[in-house]
């Protein structure tokens, strides 16, 4: 396997990479610490919604963030031939 | 039956079962013993690696924590969860693909170099002791309440149990047993947890019962209980009291710590493909969110419980607060404990729980004729009390009791395994003796198992007064020491030994000599700690608890900067990162 094929395949993850820690970064920090104030002046279901970000919902975010990059780095895997098996 | 009969029953039944598991999955070589043959499935590893997480202190004193804490208890919720997602993303399908036993290992080839193996085994055992010392305190505690018997005795069983199947089942042993335990305390956790939320809002869902209307009162829980606390002097429990910057950093030196614990790690090795590493940190989320999104519902239902429980009438009425005389059963069993403490001060013969150190509310107290908060409340006992204060069935307490033990066992014997792995592998063999056996360095390993468990449990019988006090080292360590080096090691080629070492020894400095000068560790006896425990004087205002973040970004900067002042690693170490990045065994020389 050549340099310039690794370097594309490392890209594409680096660049998965980031749009999904970009995402983990605004729901917790973002929507639970530094916005909650603002956020809060909304209520969504009974909760404020940046307490509700806070204590629930970023852990709903983190795991759904997990399942959808494992998915697409195996694809990103397969396109470029470096899968397992 | 009598609940003693009951919890007897129930937890000698999971016992049984974890020992049974243990003696059918058996560790048979060394491969079995540290990573379990590499033969785990993703929802198995999964399983075990959320129990494995999930310790005493998630069971038994996050709810509470977040009960007292309000919006401020996030900081734990998001902390130990959000770990995850760096480790999924940023290190575990790397290191699975490295395919070796242990973290230490890793740093040692990666940065070809014995010192910073032993600078990592270093901070292993470190996070590791401290972690399992609590553990072993959490099931004394445990034992002694539900079984009655003492402390010491409950210790004893404990670390008979963890012996067996930690030493004589390796990571195989452990990873099987973990998965069952998983399901005890889940379903310990959840019982209650439905039942109160049934009780309360009416929605069996305690996850959804969050925003729900308190039962014909016709506001939702958590204005209900903003209303409450704030009646009676205490914070918002909606809005927080720590600083900004302070939460963002503890938040983060929890996350980061995460994804620096060794014994979190090693879980990923365990697993037969990489993708498999990745779609198995996403299951082990999954099932540690179902505890950790009931968690803040669960907290604020046993606050507003026992705000009402109290606060019987309306609040500054003559008649509005309990009775002393009239107090349900759970009050009276926990003062036995000396976990719940009642004065009279105004003599009145009512309870009065109110914030008092509160100034503004001060006058209102004075106007009602209250002299003082009469009741405190260990934040350790509300999710052990909360079926009690709920009314619920014996079988529901004894569940609760079975669910503790099983959380405090798991993440034992998973520490245990890995010190254990420090010791024979890491030091062993991996610097003192490289040519020992297959089967002697099992031996050893065993030894070592056995020798952990012994020093773990001297710490949970008579635990130094450092014990509390260093879980946020620990993790701050993890943060500041451990973590930078791996990723930089997978993600950045330029970085070398001299980077790496300096990196490590400046995060882990910085970290203990921060909280060394604020909060007092090891050197207690010659002055610390020095400076004055308050946000005036943190810098940046940053508490001790989130003063790894600082660690890591000095560890950061130093390693990257001390590489590019030195020699590029060999041409070798750089082929082994390239190959680290693809799944797939590829020729990297092109």
């Amino acid at each position: 396997m050549n340099t310039e094929k690794r370097l594309a395949y490392w890209r594409a993850n680096l660049r998965l990479m980031s749009f999904c820690l970009a995402i983990w970064f605004i729901c917790s920090y973002g929507f639970g610490i530094l916005l909650v104030d603002q956020l809060n002046t909304i209520r969504i279901g009974g909760i404020k919604l940046g307490f509700w970000f806070a204590q629930q919902g970023s852990i709903y975010v983190f795991v759904l963030l997990i399942f959808f990059y494992a998915w697409r780095m195996n694809r990103i895997d397969r396109e470029h031939d470096v899968h397992e098996d | 039956m009598s609940l003693q009969m009951l919890t007897y029953i129930v937890v000698g039944l999971s016992f049984a079962l974890y020992i049974g598991i243990a003696i059918w999955s058996r560790a048979q070589n060394t491969g079995e013993f540290y990573i379990a043959g590499k033969s785990v499935s993703p929802l198995a590893n999964g399983m075990a690696t959320a129990a494995d997480w999930m310790s005493a202190s998630s069971f038994i004193s996050m709810a509470g924590l977040i009960a007292f804490m309000g919006y401020d208890g996030s900081v734990y919720l998001m902390g130990f969860t959000g770990g995850y997602v760096l480790l999924a993303l940023l290190l575990a399908p790397y290191l699975r693909k490295f395919g070796k036993f242990t973290v230490p290992e890793f740093i040692a080839e990666r940065y070809y170099s014995k010192t910073a193996r032993i600078v990592a085994v270093i901070c292993l055992l470190f996070i590791s002791f401290t972690y399992v010392a609590g553990q072993m305190r959490g099931v004394g505690i445990v034992f002694s309440r539900f079984l009655e018997v003492d402390v010491t005795t409950g210790l004893m069983i404990g670390m008979g149990i963890v012996f067996i199947y930690a030493v004589l089942g390796g990571m195989k042993g452990i990873t099987y047993t973990q998965v069952a335990q998983y399901c005890v305390l889940i379903f310990a956790y959840t019982v209650p947890a439905v039942f109160i939320a049934i009780q309360l809002t009416g929605n069996p869902i305690p996850q959804l019962a969050f925003g729900s209307e308190v039962v014909g009162s016709g506001t939702t829980l958590l204005d209900k209980l903003d209303d409450i606390v704030t009646s009676l002097g205490f914070n918002q429990y909606t809005s927080g009291t720590k600083s900004r910057i302070d939460v963002f950093c503890i938040t983060m030196a929890l996350m980061v710590g995460t994804a620096g614990l060794p014994h979190v790690i090693v879980r990923f090795f365990t697993v037969p493909k990489v993708r498999d590493a990745r779609l198995s940190a996403g299951y082990a989320l999954l099932f540690i969110a179902i505890l950790y999104t009931a968690a803040p519902v669960v907290g604020s239902m046993a606050r507003l419980n026992l705000m009402n429980t109290f606060q019987t009438g309306e609040v500054g009425t003559e008649d509005g607060n309990l009775l002393y005389d009239e107090r349900p059963d759970w009050v009276n069993t926990w003062e036995k404990t000396g976990l719940v403490v009642f004065d009279d001060k105004n003599g009145d013969g009512r309870v009065q729980y109110y914030d008092d150190s509160n100034e503004s509310f001060m006058p209102i107290a004075e106007q009602y004729g209250w002299k003082g908060n009469e009741l405190t409340v260990d934040i350790d006992i509300i999710v052990l009390a909360n079926p009690e204060i709920a009314n619920l069935p014996n079988w529901v307490i004894a569940l609760v009791a079975a669910g503790g033990i099983a959380a405090a066992l798991s993440t034992s014997a998973g520490l245990l395994l890995v010190i254990s792995a420090a010791v024979s592998y890491d030091l062993i063999k991996g610097i003192f003796m490289p040519n020992i056996s297959d089967k002697k360095e099992l031996m050893a390993s065993r030894i070592a198992a056995a020798f952990a468990i012994l020093v773990a449990g001297y710490l949970g019988f008579d635990p130094p007064g450092w014990v509390g006090q260093v879980v946020a080292f620990a993790f701050g360590l993890a943060a500041a020491s451990l973590f930078p080096v791996i990723l930089l090691g997978i993600f950045f080629k330029r970085v070398n030994r001299e980077g790496a070492i300096a990196g490590m020894l400046t995060g882990l400095v910085f970290t203990y000599g921060y909280i060394e000068f604020f909060k007092g560790l090891f050197l207690k006896g010659v002055g610390a700690p020095w400076g004055v425990n308050d946000a005036e004087h943190w810098f940046l205002g940053i508490s001790p608890e989130g003063i790894g973040v600082i660690g890591m970004c000095l560890n950061f900067t130093v390693a990257i900067a001390v590489s590019y002042l030195t020699r590029p690693p060999p041409e070798h170490i750089q082929h082994m990162v390239e190959q680290l990045r693809v799944p797939r065994h590829v020729d990297v020389k092109q």
